[in-house]
C-alpha cells in the first residue's frame, strides 16, 4: 500500500523527553506504520514500551521529535486535527455537566445549528443506552456508564479516526468483553478507522483486524499480525480455535520484551 | 430531599432555641452590668433599626464591606489561577501567602491608616488584605488539583486557553474556590469591622465602640444581635451552596 492512499501514515517517528538525570529518554521510535481507511488496528506492548506516547502524537497532543506523521494526507505537528477523536482509560467525564451536556461538549467547537446538535446528541446518548441517564451527573454513574459518556462525547463529533488509549482498562473482565462488542458495533456503523492501545493480548485478538506488536522502550514495531476475521464479528470469536493461535502468537513475540520491562528499573 | 430539608430547618430552629435559652441564661449570671435578655435586645434593636440615625452607619458599613470583598475576590481570584497553573511562580510567591496568612493583620493597621487615612479607604483596605489571601490560597489549590486527564480531554476537543480557562479550569475548580470565598467573606467582615472600630466616624464598628465608651449595654447587644444574625444568615446560605458543588465530584 503506498503512503498516499492509508488513512493515516507514520514514517521514521520517534520521540525523546528529557530525563530528570539532564539527559534524553528515547521513548519512542522510529516508527513507521500506515492505517488502512475503515481498518481496525489494535497495538500490544509490555507497560512504558511508549504506547501511549505514540497515541499522544497521533492525537496531535504532542509533536514527534523526528518524523512525519499525516491524517487524510495532511501533516499531523502537535496541533489537534479535526476529525479525530479520542478516548482515555482514566474517568475523562466532566463532572460539573450532566451526561446530557458532557457529550454536547463534543460539539463545542463545530458549526452546526443549535437544533441539529440537540438531535444528534439525543441520537448518541440513545445508541450509547444512555437515554434514561441523560439528565444524570457523571457521580451518580458506575465506572462503565461514563466510560459511555466519554465515547459518546467522541462520537457525536462523527471523527473518521477513533484513537482509544486502554478504554476498558479501568473495568472489569465481563464489562470489558461486553464494552468490547459495542466497539465493534459502532466501528461497524461509522465506518471509522479504529486505532486501539491496549495491554491485554486477548482484547487485542477479538476486536482487532490487524495487531502491531511493540518491543520494550524506546517501543519499535516488532510484529504484525493480520487476524482475517469477518467484519460482523462479536465477543464469542474467543470461542474459536484461531483466537488461540493469534494470542499464542502475540505472546511468542511479546515475551522476551515483556522480561526485559520487568527486569528493568523504572 | 424534601425531609432532609426539613430536617435541616428543625436542626437549625433546635440551635436557635438552645441559643437564646443560653443568652437567657447567662443574663441570669452575670447580671444588667454587661448583658441584656433576649427580649429587651430584640426590642431595643427593633427601635434601632427603625430609627433614621443607624441607617447611614449601617450604609457605610455595608459599602466598605462589599468593596472589601469585591477587592479581595478578584484579586484572590486573579493570584490563584496565575499561581496555581505556573509552577515557578508559585514556588516564589506561596510561601511568602502563607507567611502573609499568619501575620496578625491588626499590626499593619496603623500603617495603613498612615497610608490611606481616616476613612473609608482604610476600612476598605483592611477588609481586602483579611480576604484576599485565603481566597488566593483556595484558588491556587483548586486549580493545580484539577485532574490532568480533564485539560487534555479540553485540549483533545480543540479549546483555545481562554475556553480551557471558562470551559474547563474555572468549572472544575469551582467547588473548591467557594470554599475559598465562604472563608475569605467572613475573615473580610472582620477585617472591615475591625477597622471601623478604631480610628472612624461611622460605621457599625464605631457605632460598636462608642457603645462601650458610654457604657450602652443595649446599643452593644442590639448592634452585635445584627451583625451575628447577617454573618450566621449569609454563612449558612454559602455552606448550602458550597456543599451542592460539592457534591458533584
Amino acid at each position: 500500500m503506498s503512503q498516499a492512499s492509508a488513512h493515516v501514515s507514520l514514517r521514521g517517528v520517534t520521540k525523546t523527553f528529557p530525563s530528570a538525570a539532564g539527559g534524553e529518554l528515547h521513548a519512542l521510535g522510529p516508527v513507521d506504520l500506515d492505517l488502512r481507511r475503515g481498518e481496525f488496528l489494535a497495538v500490544v506492548g509490555p507497560s512504558g514500551c511508549g504506547k501511549s506516547t505514540l497515541l499522544e502524537l497521533i492525537a496531535g497532543l504532542s509533536p514527534p521529535t523526528a518524523g512525519t506523521i499525516e491524517f487524510e494526507g495532511r501533516r499531523i505537528a502537535g496541533d489537534i486535527p479535526d476529525g479525530i477523536g479520542v478516548v482515555f482509560q482514566e474517568d475523562a467525564c466532566f463532572p460539573w455537566l450532566s451526561v446530557e451536556a458532557n457529550v454536547a461538549f463534543g460539539l463545542r467547537k463545530s458549526a452546526i445549528e443549535p437544533a441539529a446538535k440537540t438531535k444528534r446528541v439525543r441520537e448518541v446518548i440513545e445508541l450509547m443506552g444512555l437515554t434514561d441517564f441523560a439528565k444524570s451527573y457523571p457521580a451518580q454513574l458506575s465506572g462503565g456508564m461514563r466510560q459511555r459518556v466519554c465515547i459518546a462525547r467522541t462520537l457525536v463529533k462523527e471523527p473518521r479516526l477513533i484513537l482509544l488509549d486502554e478504554p476498558f482498562g479501568a473495568l472489569d473482565q465481563q464489562t470489558r468483553l461486553l464494552m468490547g462488542d459495542e466497539v465493534l458495533k459502532l466501528w461497524r456503523q461509522t465506518g471509522a478507522t479504529v486505532f486501539l492501545i491496549t495491554h491485554a493480548l486477548d482484547e487485542a485478538a477479538m476486536l482487532a483486524d490487524r495487531i502491531a506488536v511493540m518491543s520494550a522502550r524506546p517501543g519499535r514495531l516488532i510484529d504484525a499480525v493480520e487476524t482475517n476475521w469477518p467484519r460482523e464479528r462479536d465477543s464469542r470469536i474467543v470461542e474459536r480455535p484461531e483466537f488461540g493461535v493469534i494470542t499464542a502468537r502475540l505472546w511468542k513475540s511479546l515475551r522476551e520484551e515483556s522480561l526485559k520491562t520487568i527486569g528493568r528499573a523504572k | 430531599m424534601s425531609a432532609n430539608a426539613l430536617k435541616g430547618v428543625r436542626n437549625a430552629a433546635m440551635l436557635i432555641a438552645g441559643l437564646l435559652v443560653a443568652w437567657q441564661a447567662l443574663y441570669w449570671f452575670v447580671g444588667d452590668a454587661a448583658l441584656r435578655p433576649p427580649l429587651a435586645t430584640f426590642r431595643y434593636t427593633l427601635n434601632l433599626v427603625t430609627s433614621e440615625a443607624f441607617w447611614p452607619h449601617l450604609s457605610e458599613t455595608m459599602r466598605a464591606f462589599a468593596v472589601a470583598l469585591a477587592i479581595a475576590v478578584s484579586v484572590g481570584l486573579a493570584t490563584g489561577f496565575w499561581l496555581g497553573s505556573h509552577k515557578l511562580s508559585s514556588q516564589v510567591f506561596e510561601p511568602m501567602l502563607v507567611a502573609v496568612y499568619s501575620i496578625p493583620k491588626i499590626t499593619l493597621y496603623p500603617i495603613l491608616l498612615l497610608a490611606f487615612g481616616l476613612g473609608m479607604p482604610a476600612k476598605i483596605a483592611f477588609g481586602a488584605i483579611h480576604g484576599i489571601v485565603p481566597v488566593a490560597l483556595f484558588t491556587i489549590n483548586a486549580v493545580r488539583n484539577v485532574r490532568p486527564i480533564l485539560i487534555k480531554t479540553g485540549r483533545v476537543h480543540g479549546l483555545s486557553a481562554t475556553e480551557m480557562v471558562r470551559a474547563v479550569l474555572f468549572p472544575a475548580a469551582l467547588p473548591e474556590i467557594f470554599t475559598g470565598f465562604r472563608v475569605g467573606f467572613s475573615l473580610t467582615l472582620i477585617g472591615t469591622l475591625l477597622g471601623e472600630m478604631f480610628a472612624a466616624q461611622r460605621g457599625l464598628g464605631y457605632l460598636l465602640m462608642t457603645a462601650i465608651g458610654l457604657h450602652n449595654v443595649d446599643l452593644i447587644m442590639a448592634v452585635t444581635l445584627l451583625l451575628i444574625t447577617f454573618a450566621a444568615a449569609v454563612s449558612s446560605v454559602l455552606l448550602a451552596i458550597d456543599r451542592r458543588l460539592h457534591r458533584r465530584i
